[in-house]
C-alpha cells in the first residue's frame, strides 16, 4: 500500500473549496430545512417546535428525535391544495419547457448558421435582457399585459380585436413569463451544441440527395438533443419552484408551490409546512438535475 | 463517334471558364477542364491553391462566381447539392456519428423501397470489405474502416461522378498504399468518374489516369502522371512532382532532331524543349530529374560531395564548379566516392527547357 503520490493529493485539494461550499450553503442549510419540516408550528421565536435544548445532552436529543414527525408530509400528501400546487408547478414548468424548446431550438439553430462574424453580436443579444434586473422585467410584461396595456393596444390598433384582451392574472401571463423569462437559459446551450457541430455533417447529408427540411430532423436535431435536454432541464427546475412570475403575472387561481411556498412562510407563518414544500420542491427536481448531468456527461464523451 | 477529341465527350464532366472569387481574392480563376466518362482525375496543389474550392463548386457547396458546370450534357451549375448527380466524399469522412455503419451507407437511398435500398447497403459493405459490420456506429471502427465507410456512403447513389476530397489524408503511411490500390480497384470495377483532391504527388501519380496541376487558382497544367513528371510545362509542375535539378543557361539554336542546345557557365548541354519554345538567346532552365543523371567520363565537369544510400539507389550531391548543387541518383553498384572529381551528362530527350 503505496502512500497517495503528491499530484494525488493536491488533487483532492483542489476539490475542497467547492465541497465546502456545497457543505456551507446547501447541505447544512437543508438539513435545518429538513429538520424543521419534520416539526410543528408554534407561537414562539422562531415560530416552530421543538427546538434542539445543547443544554439538555442525550435526554435534550431523544425528545428532540421523538418530537419530529412527518404531519406536514402528511398535510402535504392528503390536502388538495398542495396536491394541486404540485400537479400545477409540474404542468407550468413542464409546459413551458415544451414551449421553449420549441421556441429555442430554432433561434438557437439560426444563431449558430449566422454568419461567423455576426455570431458574437447576436449572442450577445441573447444575453442582453440579463443587464436590466429580472423583477422590472417582469413589472414590464404587467404594463404590456395590462388590459390598456401596449399589447391590447397593437392589437386593437391593427384590427386583430375588437375588445381588449384579459391576459394579465391568467395562465396565458404565467406562461408567456416564463417563456421570456427562461429563453436564453434554452438557446444558449443548445446554440453551443449546435455551433460545435461539423458543418460537413450538414454538408454530407445533403450531398447525398436530403433537403435542408431532412438534413434538419435526420442530422441537426439528433445531434442537437444533448443540447436540448440541457437547455430544458436548466429552464425546468428553476420554474418548478418559480415564485415571482406566478405572482406578479398569474391569477388567484394560479397554484405554484414557489407561491404556496411563500405564504405558508409570511402569510401563516407556519415554517414547518413551508419548510415541508420546499424539501418536496427539491425531490421534484432532482429528477431533472440527473437528466441534466447525464446530457453533460455525453456530451464530455464526443471528441 | 468520330469525336475528334474523345475526353470531350458530353458523358463526362465539363467545366467551362470556372471561377470563384472571395472578396477580392480570385480562389479558382477561369477553369476550362474536360475528363471523360469513368476518368480517375487527380488534382494536385498545396494548400491555398484551389483545389477543394474547385472541388466544392462542382458539388455544389459553393457557388461559382462565372462559369459553367456541366455533366452528361447537362448543366448542373445552379443545381443544389441535394439535386447534383454527384457525391462527394469529405476529407474527415463526415460520418453520422448516431447512426449505424448501415444506416449511414444507405442515408442517400431514401425513397427506394426497403428491400432494394437493405439489398444495396448489403453490397457496398461488401464492396468495400466491410461485411457484418453493417450494425456498429462509425466511432467504433479504424481510421481505414470508416474510410471505407465514407467510400460506399458516397457510391450508394450511384453518382455519375464521385468527389473525393484528400481520401487518404487521415491515414496512416502503411495504411494509404494499401487503400490506394483498393480505391484503383474499386474506380476501375464501377467505372465511376473520380475527381480526387490531393496535395501528395506520389498519391496522385499512383492513382490518376490525368493529372490537372494548380497553382494560385489555376490549372497550370493537365496529363498523364508519366507526362507530367518527364515534360513539366513550368519550373513550379517539375519540382510538384519530384525531386528536380534546375541548370540556368541561355537558349541556343534550334537543331534538326529537335532538341536544343542550351549554353551553361559550365557548358553547352542539349536538351528538348518543354514547348513554350522560346527564343533563341533567351533566359531559360534545364529541368533534369536526378535518376537521369549519369556520371561518367563526358559532360559538365563536377565533384561528388557526398552519396546517400537509399536501399534500392544511391543519391549523390554533385558540386558544379560555381558552386551550384545537384542531385544524382542511380542503383547501388559502382559510383564516384565522395570528393571524386566527375562529369555529369543526361541524354537530350530526359532533359526540358523551361522558362527561366
Amino acid at each position: 500500500m503505496a502512500a497517495p503520490r503528491p499530484d494525488r493529493i493536491a488533487a483532492r485539494l483542489v476539490r475542497l473549496p467547492p465541497l465546502l461550499w456545497l457543505c456551507a450553503f446547501f447541505l447544512l442549510p437543508f438539513a435545518i430545512t429538513l429538520k424543521i419540516s419534520l416539526s410543528e408550528p408554534a407561537t414562539a421565536i422562531p415560530p416552530y417546535l421543538p427546538v434542539l435544548d445543547w443544554q439538555g445532552g442525550l435526554d435534550g436529543w431523544s425528545s428532540f428525535l421523538e418530537a419530529l414527525n412527518f404531519t406536514n408530509y402528511l398535510t402535504l400528501a392528503r390536502d388538495d391544495l398542495y396536491q394541486a400546487a404540485t400537479l400545477g408547478s409540474l404542468a407550468y414548468a413542464g409546459a413551458a419547457t415544451a414551449l421553449l424548446v420549441l421556441l429555442g431550438t430554432p433561434i438557437a439553430y439560426a444563431l449558430a448558421r449566422a454568419p461567423r462574424r455576426w455570431q458574437p453580436v447576436l449572442v450577445a443579444l441573447v444575453v442582453v435582457p440579463f443587464w436590466t434586473s429580472f423583477l422590472i422585467r417582469i413589472y414590464a410584461w404587467i404594463a404590456i399585459l395590462k388590459q390598456e396595456g401596449l399589447a391590447n393596444l397593437v392589437l386593437l390598433k391593427l384590427g386583430v380585436i375588437a375588445h381588449p384582451l384579459v391576459i394579465l392574472n391568467t395562465d396565458a401571463a404565467v406562461m408567456i413569463g416564463l417563456t421570456y423569462a427562461y429563453l436564453p437559459f434554452m438557446v444558449l446551450p443548445l446554440y453551443a451544441v449546435m455551433d460545435r457541430l461539423d458543418p460537413s455533417l450538414r454538408e454530407a447529408a445533403a450531398d447525398l440527395g436530403a433537403s435542408p427540411a431532412r438534413i434538419f430532423w435526420t442530422v441537426t436535431l439528433p445531434l442537437s438533443l444533448p443540447g436540448i435536454a440541457a437547455g430544458a432541464a436548466l429552464c425546468f427546475v428553476p420554474m418548478v419552484g418559480e415564485f415571482v412570475i406566478p405572482d406578479l403575472l398569474g391569477g388567484s387561481e394560479t397554484l405554484m408551490l414557489g407561491r404556496v411556498l411563500w405564504s405558508e412562510f409570511f402569510s401563516n407563518r407556519d415554517w414547518p409546512l413551508a419548510a415541508a414544500v420546499a424539501v418536496l420542491l427539491l425531490a421534484i427536481v432532482v429528477g431533472p438535475v440527473v437528466l441534466f448531468r447525464e446530457s453533460l456527461r455525453g456530451g464530455e464523451d464526443t471528441p | 463517334m468520330g469525336d475528334p477529341a474523345p475526353h470531350l465527350d458530353t458523358a463526362g464532366l465539363t467545366l467551362r471558364g470556372l471561377t470563384k472569387r472571395f472578396g477580392t481574392h480570385l480562389a479558382v480563376d477561369g477553369i476550362d477542364l474536360a475528363l471523360s466518362e469513368g476518368e480517375f482525375f487527380c488534382l494536385l496543389g498545396p494548400s491555398g491553391c484551389g483545389k477543394s474550392t474547385l472541388l466544392r463548386m462542382i458539388a455544389g457547396f459553393e457557388p461559382p462566381s462565372a462559369g459553367t458546370i456541366r455533366l452528361g450534357g447537362q448543366d448542373i451549375t445552379g443545381l443544389p447539392p441535394h439535386r447534383r448527380p454527384v457525391n462527394m466524399m469529405f476529407q474527415s469522412y463526415a460520418l453520422f456519428p448516431h447512426m449505424s455503419v448501415a444506416a449511414n451507407i444507405g442515408y442517400g437511398l431514401k425513397g427506394r423501397p426497403r428491400a432494394e435500398a437493405a439489398a444495396r447497403v448489403d453490397g457496398l459493405l461488401r464492396l468495400v470489405r466491410l461485411d457484418g459490420l453493417g450494425d456498429r456506429r462509425p466511432e467504433t471502427l479504424s481510421g481505414g474502416q470508416r474510410q471505407r465507410v465514407a467510400l460506399a456512403r458516397a457510391l450508394a447513389r450511384e453518382p455519375g461522378l464521385l468527389l473525393l476530397d484528400e481520401p487518404l489524408g487521415a491515414l496512416d503511411r502503411g495504411l494509404r498504399e494499401e487503400t490506394q490500390g483498393e480505391l484503383r480497384a474499386v474506380q476501375r470495377r464501377l467505372r465511376t468518374g473520380f475527381v480526387v483532391v490531393t496535395h501528395d504527388p506520389e498519391e496522385a501519380m499512383m492513382l490518376a489516369d490525368r493529372i490537372g496541376v494548380m497553382e494560385r487558382g489555376r490549372l497550370v497544367q493537365v496529363g498523364p502522371p508519366a507526362e507530367l513528371y518527364r515534360r513539366p510545362a513550368s519550373r513550379y509542375v517539375a519540382g510538384l512532382l519530384g525531386d528536380v535539378n534546375l541548370i540556368p543557361g541561355r537558349l541556343g539554336p534550334a537543331s534538326p532532331d529537335g532538341t536544343r542546345a542550351v549554353v551553361t557557365v559550365h557548358g553547352t548541354v542539349r536538351a528538348t524543349d518543354g514547348g513554350s519554345s522560346p527564343a533563341e538567346g533567351a533566359e531559360v532552365v534545364v529541368a533534369v530529374r536526378p535518376e537521369s543523371v549519369r556520371l561518367g567520363a563526358e559532360g559538365l565537369p563536377a565533384t561528388v560531395l557526398d552519396a546517400t544510400f537509399l536501399g534500392d539507389r544511391v543519391r549523390r550531391g554533385l558540386r558544379l564548379p560555381d558552386g551550384s548543387a545537384l542531385r544524382a541518383s542511380a542503383p547501388p553498384g559502382d559510383g564516384p566516392e565522395p570528393g571524386a572529381a566527375t562529369r555529369l551528362s543526361f541524354a537530350p530527350a530526359d532533359a526540358v527547357i523551361l522558362p527561366a
